[in-house]
């Protein structure tokens, strides 16, 4: 081999190296690291889908009058999805777009008694704003009203 | 009749980008002098009348004609003139007259600075200016058919619907159009490397042309996602200053690739090493950037970025972005063969330092890629939906950044060609130390002392450590400092810039202290040395917005520090409230104090954190962009310098 051409076979092996090593390292990460996102209804469904512990989100509208909090920081509501709900506890600062009746997205485990502990509470766009994977719930649990505002309404 | 002035306006600046297109490459092609002046020409007055359709929605704007729609959705009268104006390009159609603006500027910049004194020369710039004319065609289209931003309303309403009070924020004026001026200004890149592939000759001139562009390009790129961070960690309330939320990456994914560019131009302009990598490199750094206005424009992401969805300009926009990238691979495939090999160097040389960093900043802009992507295209194929968190960003990024910050110092001070590692390693000894004494003092006095932080603090200094060695054993001696070449410069500050970023990012993480309280009116509670009281709260009233400000009193060691006001401001207009944080910053730590909501006691929700190194993150990033104006304005003196010279020469009798 020339001395160029070994240049070249180095340059082609380390790329793939480079490029294998980056590949490899994303799809172990990738394993780790996804969240599922789950609708009351899902979860009413397929309980056994949503193990105790497993981080996953949660999606729907807050319910009417399901707003409680403590005189600490603690935090009560109700998420549905017109079929279904579960109830979160959340302890720590609300987004300031977060309001009963409005779409909300939660992070967070389940705990064993069903009451969906959020690590995060995400509303984070104007009024007329829905998440998308709350407007795929509703479509879904038959509760979508057109005009209620989504995705293209904003 | 604004609106159809501005109109008329776009529709003018599409026809003379047809005629700059055409004469660009017809001109190039049968070598007329003419045909391309009247190329450079029509770029001059595509951007003119570009300009005047953005002054004329401006105008709308600053005026509150609410008869053009995009002005009724966006603005009202009572907002400050500085949103009037920021409201421009708050929206989507605004945006992507600001984004032709900024394009209008380049081919504008092209056409001026080309020089037409060898014809290689002038049919390159001509050729560029004919890539950049398409661009413009296919972006006009877009906007003319799709998202035209003088569309009418009728009946005009008495009353505008307001900006998204998150947007109202001084932050906002200054992020798109920097991000722009980033994004757009790789398509500067994208044109020469186009336009050398279509030409005959295979030389490295077009690095020669595009190297300031794509300088200018990163600089302002990096401002804007400094600018962008610096507004998320403000205005959103809890202190996050990087989310890995889609819209960023976005960003920072050309980010990434203009990075690898800017360093392997350096290396084919100065040795002729990596010719048709820098190629390809510059055609990656513009579609990053064209992915990123699809992902961020069509709606396929949902954000405070996208501010409306339409599947007709996703397709659209889908389109433009599969033609820009295959088109020229597809020429780059045809030409690759026929170009002539780069330039060779040993394996320790200042080549291989930046083959490593164009390798690592390409991987980690194709794993962020894979994280942005991934939950797309798992929804669309089997409707699964799932989100990538942070936690997949850091598991990946970061590690590769982390390499890249380890072998970064040694680039700069191996040299061209053939280095010798001992000379380099041995030349590093102090940074070496550095570094090491940092994290031994680091261990001794943090607690906690997490592995990642002490590893991320000794990178930093080495990093800022190695530029300082970089300048003191170039210029020998200290006097000599100032005398310094401007590109020694700009490569210690840039390296430096990024030790800074890392130092601010892992103090900010690593060891932030958090604290949530109800606090009734009186009562304190304490964070990081501080206590903090809760004077009380009062109603106040602004120019579009009602707010409950609190007075909190700040005290450490018994003495009162500052008195600071968070505020909780309620939109009537837009049905919004959003929290206004106060930081006190120290520069090497800021007290970041959030009003919650009330609770039924009398008590406010108040949360204070402390970030320690957090003003270094800004601070980096401007100094790194420092390090960009550096490179420019060096470039632009030896313009001068070099135009003096030739005037010189010409005004002397040549006898």
């Amino acid at each position: 081999m020339t001395p160029k051409k070994q240049r070249r076979l180095a340059f082609a092996i380390t790329l793939l190296l480079a490029g294998g090593g980056a590949a490899a390292l994303a799809v172990y990460a990738l394993q780790d690291n996804i969240l599922f996102f789950y609708s009351p209804s899902d979860i009413a469904a397929h309980p056994e889908k949503v193990p105790e512990g497993r981080a996953f989100r949660i999606g729907g509208l807050v319910e009417k009058g399901s707003v409680k909090r403590d005189r600490g920081l603690e935090v009560h509501f109700v998420v549905t999805d017109g079929k279904n709900a579960v109830p979160v506890d959340y302890s720590g600062v609300l987004p300031d777009l977060f309001r009963e009746g409005q779409g909300v997205v939660a992070m967070g485990t389940r705990s064993n008694s069903g009451v969906f502990l959020a690590r995060e509470v995400l509303a984070k766009h104007d009024e007329k704003y829905m998440p998308p994977e709350v407007v795929d719930a509703l479509k879904r649990s038959g509760h979508w009203q057109e005009g209620q505002g989504g995705p293209g309404s904003s | 009749m604004t609106g159809e002035l501005g109109q008329l306006a776009l529709c003018l600046a599409l026809a003379l980008s047809l005629v700059q297109a055409f004469s660009g490459f017809t001109g190039a092609s049968r070598g007329s002098v003419r045909l391309m002046a009247m190329g450079r020409g029509a770029a001059l007055g595509s951007f003119v009348f570009i300009a005047l359709a953005f002054f004329t929605l401006m105008y709308a704007y600053v005026t509150s004609d609410f008869s053009v729609m995009a002005v009724a959705e966006n603005s009202h009268t009572a907002k400050p003139l500085i949103y009037k104006i920021s409201g421009v390009w708050g929206n989507h159609e605004g945006s992507m007259i600001l984004w032709l603006l900024i394009l209008g500027i380049y081919s504008a910049a092209i056409a001026m600075t080309q020089p037409t004194d060898n014809p290689a020369n002038a049919e390159l710039g001509a050729r560029a200016l004919g890539v950049q004319a398409l661009i413009a065609v296919a972006f006009l289209v877009f906007v003319l058919l799709t998202s035209d931003p003088f569309e009418r309303f009728y009946p005009p309403p008495f009353e505008g619907n307001g900006l998204n009070p998150l947007l109202q924020d001084p932050g906002l004026a200054f992020h798109p159009p920097l991000l722009y001026l980033g994004y757009v200004g790789l398509s500067a890149a994208f044109s020469f490397a186009a336009a050398a592939l279509l030409d005959k000759r295979n030389d490295a001139a077009w690095v020669r042309r595009a190297r300031p562009f794509a300088t200018a390009a990163w600089t302002a790129l990096t401002l804007g996602i400094a600018a962008g961070s610096w507004w998320a960690y403000y205005t959103l309330g809890w202190g996050g200053f990087w989310f890995w939320d889609p819209v960023e990456n976005a960003s920072l994914m050309p980010w990434l690739i203009a990075t690898a560019l800017i360093h392997s131009m350096m290396a084919t302009e100065r040795t002729g090493a990596f010719k048709s990598w820098t190629l390809l490199l510059a055609i990656a750094a513009f579609s990053f950037s064209l992915i990123g206005t699809f992902l961020v424009r069509s709606g396929v992401l949902n954000s405070v970025h996208s501010f409306a969805n339409d599947p007709r300009r996703g397709l659209f926009i889908l389109m433009i972005l599969f033609v820009a990238i295959t088109a020229p691979l597809v020429l780059f495939a045809w030409r690759a063969p026929k170009l002539s090999p780069g330039a060779p160097f040993d394996l320790v040389s200042r080549e291989t330092g930046i083959m490593t960093n164009n390798l690592l900043l390409t991987a980690s802009a194709a794993t962020i890629l894979t994280g942005t992507l991934y939950p797309l295209v798992l929804d669309a194929a089997e409707g699964i939906k799932i989100s990538v968190g942070p936690p997949y960003f850091t598991a990946t990024v970061v590690p590769m950044l982390g390499l890249l910050a380890l072998v970064m110092p040694l680039g700069p001070i191996t040299l061209w060609r053939r280095g010798n590692w001992r000379t380099t390693l041995y030349a590093l000894r102090y940074a070496m130390a550095a570094a090491l004494v940092a994290g031994v003092a680091l261990l001794a006095i943090a607690r906690p002392a997490p592995a990642l932080g002490l590893i991320t603090v000794m990178l930093g200094v080495w990093l800022i450590a190695g530029s300082i060695t970089d300048l003191a054993r170039r210029a020998g001696s200290w006097r000599r400092v100032r005398l310094l070449p401007s590109g020694a410069w700009s490569v210690a500050l840039a390296h430096a810039g990024l030790g800074v970023v890392a130092l601010g990012c892992v103090g900010a993480t690593m060891w932030r202290s958090e604290s949530i309280r109800v606090l009734a009116p009186g009562q304190t509670m304490n964070i990081a040395g501080y206590t903090l009281r809760l004077d009380g709260t009062e109603k106040v009233q602004g120019p579009n917005y009602f707010a409950d400000r609190a007075a909190i009193t700040v005290m450490a060691g018994g003495k009162t520090v500052t008195v600071v006001h968070p505020e909780k401001r309620s939109y009537p207009v837009e049905q919004t409230v959003t929290t206004n944080s106060s930081i006190r910053t120290t520069v090497v730590s800021d007290l970041y104090v959030v009003l919650g909501d009330a609770r039924q006691n009398g008590g406010w929700v108040v949360s204070a954190y402390v970030f320690p190194a957090a003003p270094f993150i800004w601070l980096g990033a401007v100094i790194m962009a420092l390090a960009g104006f550096i490179a420019l304005g060096a470039r632009v003196a030896s313009k001068v310098r070099a135009g003096r010279i030739a005037a010189a020469a010409v005004s002397e009798p040549a006898e």
